[in-house]
Order: structure tokens, then sequence, then C-alpha cells
């Protein structure tokens, strides 16, 4: 690729847009991407040159977007972020420890990889013997290696053409976590990835991009945790993650985003389901000043079945966005969408929930449930399913509950013997639980369920931090 | 010392005086019976003496075990040995029953300064009282009360009490909606309990749950006053006569 092709006129499509639409640092930051990253494959300069002509055609989104209503995205647009590299870092990646890891709960993963600040370390990671064939690893490495499933799938289904923060992901794509399972292959041991962000004298950003394939017939569960480690300064953490269920292929996925307050993260989860296959969405927020949260399953073949499970609890001035777009594009398919949100303090909860039933998806079943439990008289949900069915045989239900914590059910456990907070501790538990129920018991599971309690207020009786099922 | 002392007692739910001056008392090892018509304040009475907010005494008193029940919050009362069967018990989805039940059991171990139980000493000891109450095990893992059936909920809460050992047990209306077995078994649970340090009161709108645990006392509820008091004789004389027979006699005092 000829260099004059990478650097950008200022006089083209972005220039039309506000600074806050399109901060022009991004060209900055786009152009010392290309020239670092130029020697690499010619379809991958391409792609990342075509996620910035998008980004900077469509710019940031503001309220006035209809997906973006309830989302003031100003605390990004409005910081100068520096791509991550160990230089700007308070901890760079070769100071950490595995000590330092401990405090987030590695130890309970036998599979572990870690980013920080975006970049693999394969020195802080451990991978296991794996099934033959399997590949797992970082993306920059497995695109070195030139990977033939990654060339064939990466960047294939993620919306960046509509989608501003898909295409600012793809155009500065360069690392993440990647696996391939092969036909008919089993992966038992949960792959755990931990994404540390560890900004200290500028403010950083990161954008890493997942790919996870499955061949046919194939399982396995993934789960991305993303936390903060030593962040003084602001963070910006835009993540995509593509992934690719084949026939019959069962995929677990768990998102938790428990970053600090001073971090935005924006992710996006583009799930293709070929036939018959059957993958879990379970995202966790608890942490993070600015979170959104996409999920965009797309069921692409007949007899597809997908849980989209998530819990928020948002606390202080917390924003915490659940962008749900399910697409039914064949016959036979179901979906299943449980949200629960328990917001406290000032945070903000949004819950979108679209379901598009193409014209083609008979018989489709997809069901849609928006829990909420506002703690506080400050704090707010906004709730919005979006229904759109072009197919006539279909069954398609939503619901959306808003509610403080139940009087009647308080009495209940107090007249049992309760104190007042550890009544109040144990319903916040329960409405927790029901999505925790949704996952397959085991390590990941016991994972959320600690994080969850170590959120909630009043969690007093430590001896009952144990599961509640276990009992 | 009586178990339960109740002297004059007014009480006002919404500005709307429900009790109209109570008098009763109950002593350790006695099961009374509060019956009376719809909407005559029983379930108040019942609620009231479990420490339910907003049920404002306005006048009298409540004594349990001498000390003023007025002053005691809901768990208060409850780890001083006092527990209510609810009419309604609560459905509390995603904490399973053998959780919340040993929650309950630790909260009032911890109150009188006992260890608390962990799950292995816990289990035997509930499943010992399921036993008694013909509840599968598999309840112990299922939400608290979701997806039972009217009398499986009223049998949870026999559990519960059997759990709690309480020295003084509120029935609310636990008869009401059992068909015949479910009325017998949650009887011999009851009944079971029956000991010289315990006492019972079981409010109930039907004469029916009375063939099966035989009180030492009945007394007639009728607008927020006790009308009419006697033994296990007035229950049947009730069902015969129904309630506005009491309506016509002279008040009488609770025991």
């Amino acid at each position: 690729m000829p260099k004059s092709a990478i650097v950008l006129d200022p006089a083209a499509q972005g220039a039309t847009l506000t600074e806050e639409k399109f901060p022009l640092a991004y060209r900055t930051e786009f152009h010392d991407f290309s020239q670092r990253t130029s020697a690499q494959a010619s379809w991958l300069i391409a792609l990342r040159r075509e996620g910035f002509t998008r980004f900077q055609e469509t710019g940031f989104p503001t309220t006035h977007d209809e997906d973006w209503r309830f989302t003031n995205t100003s605390p990004i647009t409005k910081t100068r972020f520096h791509l991550a590299n160990a230089d700007d870092s308070s901890v760079s990646a070769e100071d950490l420890k595995q000590e330092d890891l401990k405090q987030f709960g590695v130890a309970n993963f036998a599979c572990c990889l870690v980013f920080v600040n975006g970049r693999y370390s394969p020195r802080l990671s451990r991978i296991p013997a794996l099934p033959k064939g399997v590949k797992l690893g970082g993306l920059a490495a497995q695109l070195a290696a030139n990977e033939t499933y990654v060339e064939n799938h990466l960047g294939k289904y993620l919306n960046f053409r509509r989608d501003a923060f898909a295409a600012l992901n793809t155009a500065f794509l360069e690392d993440g976590a990647s696996l391939f399972v092969p036909r008919n292959t089993v992966v038992e041991e949960p792959i755990y990835v931990l994404y540390v962000s560890t900004s200290g004298k500028a403010a950083l950003m990161d954008h890493p991009r997942n790919l996870i394939v499955a061949e046919a017939g194939s399982q396995a569960t993934i789960v991305e945790d993303y936390v903060s480690l030593d962040n003084l300064e602001p963070a910006f953490s835009n993540t995509a993650t593509e992934l690719v269920a084949a026939d019959n292929a069962v995929i677990n996925h768990v998102m938790i985003v428990r970053e600090n307050r001073q971090t935005n993260n924006i992710s996006t989860l583009r799930i293709q389901q070929e036939r018959s296959s059957n993958v879990s969405s379970h995202s966790i927020l608890l942490g993070g000043g600015l979170v959104r949260n996409n999920v965009h399953p797309v069921l692409g073949g007949e007899g597809c079945e997908c849980l989209i499970n998530g819990l928020f609890m948002g606390n202080e001035s917390q924003h915490l966005d659940n962008y749900m777009l399910v697409e039914h594009a064949s016959p036979h398919c179901s979906s299943r969408q449980f949200y629960n949100g328990i917001l406290a303090g000032q945070s903000h909860g949004v819950f979108h929930g679209r379901i598009i039933v193409h014209k083609d998806a008979q018989k489709t079943d997809a069901k849609q449930t928006n829990r909420n439990l506002l703690l506080s008289d400050d704090a707010l949900i906004d709730t919005k399913p979006q229904l759109e069915i072009y197919a006539d045989d279909v069954k398609c239900t939503h619901g959306a509950t808003i509610g403080k914590l139940e009087a009647a059910a308080l009495f209940y456990a107090r007249s049992r013997g309760l104190d007042e907070a550890s009544a109040r501790h144990l319903l916040l538990l329960a409405f927790a639980n029901e999505c925790l129920e949704r996952m397959n018991e085991g390590a990941v599971r016991d994972h959320v369920e600690r994080l969850i309690t170590e959120w909630l207020p009043n969690s007093t009786e430590t001896a009952e931090k144990k599961s509640a099922r276990q009992s | 010392m009586s178990m339960l002392e109740i002297k004059d007692l007014h009480v006002r739910v919404d500005n709307n005086e429900i009790l109209k001056g109570i008098n009763l008392t109950v002593n350790p090892g006695e099961v009374h019976s509060i019956m009376g018509p719809n909407g005559s304040g029983k379930s108040t009475l019942a609620q009231v003496l479990a420490r339910r907010e907003n049920y404002e005494i306005t006048k009298g008193q409540i004594l349990f075990n001498g000390k003023d029940l007025a002053e005691m919050k809901p768990e208060e009362a409850a780890c001083e040995g006092l527990f209510l069967a609810f009419q309604y018990p609560v459905e509390i989805p995603g904490i399973s029953n053998a959780y919340f039940l040993r929650a309950a059991v630790n909260a009032v171990r911890k109150y009188r300064g006992e260890d608390e139980l962990d799950a292995m000493d816990f289990l035997p000891l509930v499943k010992e009282k399921m036993r008694l109450l013909e509840m599968d095990e598999r309840f112990l893992n299922r939400p608290v009360n979701e997806g039972f059936s009217g009398g499986e909920k009223k049998r949870n809460e026999i559990v519960q009490m059997a759990v709690l050992e309480p020295k003084l047990a509120v029935l609310d209306e636990t008869d009401s909606g059992l068909d015949i077995d479910a009325l017998k078994i949650v009887s011999k649970g009851v009944n079971t309990m029956r000991s010289p340090n315990r006492a019972m009161v079981l409010v109930t709108h039907y004469q029916r749950l009375l063939n099966y645990i035989v009180p030492d006392y009945v007394h007639v509820l009728v607008n927020g006053r006790i009308v009419k008091s006697g033994g296990p004789e007035l229950a049947l004389e009730l069902e015969d006569k129904g309630y506005a027979w009491t309506e016509s006699e002279p008040v009488g005092a609770g025991r």
C-alpha cells in the first residue's frame, strides 16, 4: 500500500463534522498508527482504512441519534485519548507481575489470557494444552502467522458501516483474543481473558478486537473481563468481538465490565449463528463510568437458539446502557433476552431491546424481559422495547418492570429474624441471582457470583457469600 | 408470667381504626383460636404482633414475655421468639428456600449469641422438618414460594416455623384454601409443635381447622373487639349459628 493512500485530506468528509462529532486528534492517532502498521497484510490495512473512513463520515453519535437517545458520549468525545503504548502507562506490561493480577481472581482459571492496555502479554498469560486443532492467542500473533480463519472472518460481521464505535475499533484493530475451535471439538476449560488498563500519565484508549470462530459441532466458553489497575486519568476502552457459531456449535460468552469510574467502556458483541447453533451471551456490568454494551446476534440458520442474559448494577453517577439488537433471519429460531438492572445513587441505566424478525423467519419465538430495581429516588432507568416483525407466523413477547424493593418481601424477611440491612441484601442478591441462574454452573458462574456479592451493599454476612443455591 | 398480654389494644391502619380495644392473655402451653368474619380485624391483630410497619398502635399495650412488643422491630420480635405464619406468603424468586431459611435461623442464633449453623449442620435439621410436613426435599432448592401452590406455601410456612422453633406462633389463616389432605398434614405439623413452653394463636375464618387442632380457648372477634370467649365448643356453636349470633350477645372480655 503506497503511503500516500493513508495520509488523510483534512478537506475530506470528516471536515464537515463538528469537532465533537469528529475530534481531529483521531486523525493524528490514525496517521501514526497507520505508519506503525504499514508493513502488515494489505487486506488488513484496507480493512482499517475502511473503518476509519466510516468513522470519519459518521462521527461519534449524539443524543439526536435514536439509538443513543439516552446516552451522552461527551465523556469520550471531549477528552483527548491517546492510543495506548508502553511509554504512557504508569505500569507497563513489563512491570506487571502475576501478583498484581491476583486481586482479579485469575487463579480461578486454568486457561487465562492477559491483555495490558490492549496488548497481549504472553508472559502473564497461561494457556494449557488444548484439544487438537484449537487455536488460541493474541490476534496480532495470529495475524502475523497468517492464520486463514482470521482472514476469512475478521471484519465480516461487525456492522462498522453504521456504528461509529465499531468503525473506530476496526480502524485501530491490532490485537485482542482470537480463538478457533475446529469441527466437533469441545474445549472443556473456560477460556478466561483479562483486559487490564493501566493508564496513569495520560488519558489512554485501546480498541481490543476479539474473534471467536467455532466450527460445526464445536463447543467452548469464553469470558471477557475488563478491569483497571492504578488508573488516574480517564480511559476509553472500545472493544468489539465477532463470534461465529457454525452448525450445531454451542458457545457461551460472558462479558464482565468492572473498570473504575474514570473508564468509558464501549463494547460490541456481534454474533453470527448458523443452523441449530446455540449461543449464550451473559453481560455483567458492575464498573465503569460511561458504559455501553451492544449485543447483536443474527440468527442466520434454521433452529438457532440464543440466550441474551444480562445484569447491570449501577451506583453513584454511573451510566450503564444496554443496546440489544436481535435479528431473526431464519425460521424456527428462538431468542431469549433477560436483563436485570439494579440502580443506586444517581446512576442511570438504559435497556434498549430491539428485535427484528425478517420476512422469512417464520415460527420465530422471541422473548424479551427487562426488570429493574431502583434503590434511590435519583436513580433512573430508560427501558425501550422495539419489535419489528416482517413475518406473519411468529411469537414475540416483551415486558419491562421498574420498581423498588418490595415492602411485603422486606417485611417477610424481617419477620423471620433478618435485620433490615440483611433483608435488603438478601432481596438484592435474589434479584441478581435470577441472572446468575441462567449461567451454567462452574468456575465462571462462581467468579461472577463473587463479584456481584462484593458489589452489594451491607453484605455483612461474610459466611453467606457462598452460593445461595449451595446452602 | 404470661407469654402474651394484650391490654386495651387500639390499632389504626391508613387512618381507619381497625382494632378497638382488644384484651387477650396467652400463657405458655396454650393454644388460642381467634375467629371472626371478614374485616373483623383478625389479620390486623396478627400483623401487629409481627410488627408490620404502618400498623399504628394508638392506645393500649402488648407485652411479649414481659417486654413491650410495640418497641420492637419485626426482626427483634422474631429473634425474641415470635413467629407469624403468613396468610399470603411472599414469593422471593432468585433465593432458594434453603438459603432463606438458613439465613433466618442464623439471624436468630446470632441474636441469641449462639454459633451460626453451616450447611452441614443445617440440612439434616430442615430435612427432618420437611418430612414431617410431607414436603419433597426438592423444595429446598426451589426459590422461596415461587411457583408453589397455595397448599405448598402454607406447608412451607409451617416448615419455617418448625425450623425456627418459636415461643409464640401466630398462624394467620393457615387453613384457608387447603384441601382436606393438606389440612391434615399442616395440622399434624402444628400439633407436633405443641409443648408446655410454646403458645399458639390460630387466626381462622373456618371452624374446620379446629377439628384437627383443638384449641384451649376460642375468641370471637367482631368489628375490632373480642365479643365472646370460651372453650372449643364455642367454635362448634359458631359453625351452627354463624357470626351474626355473637353480635346480639353481650360483649365478653378476652380471657
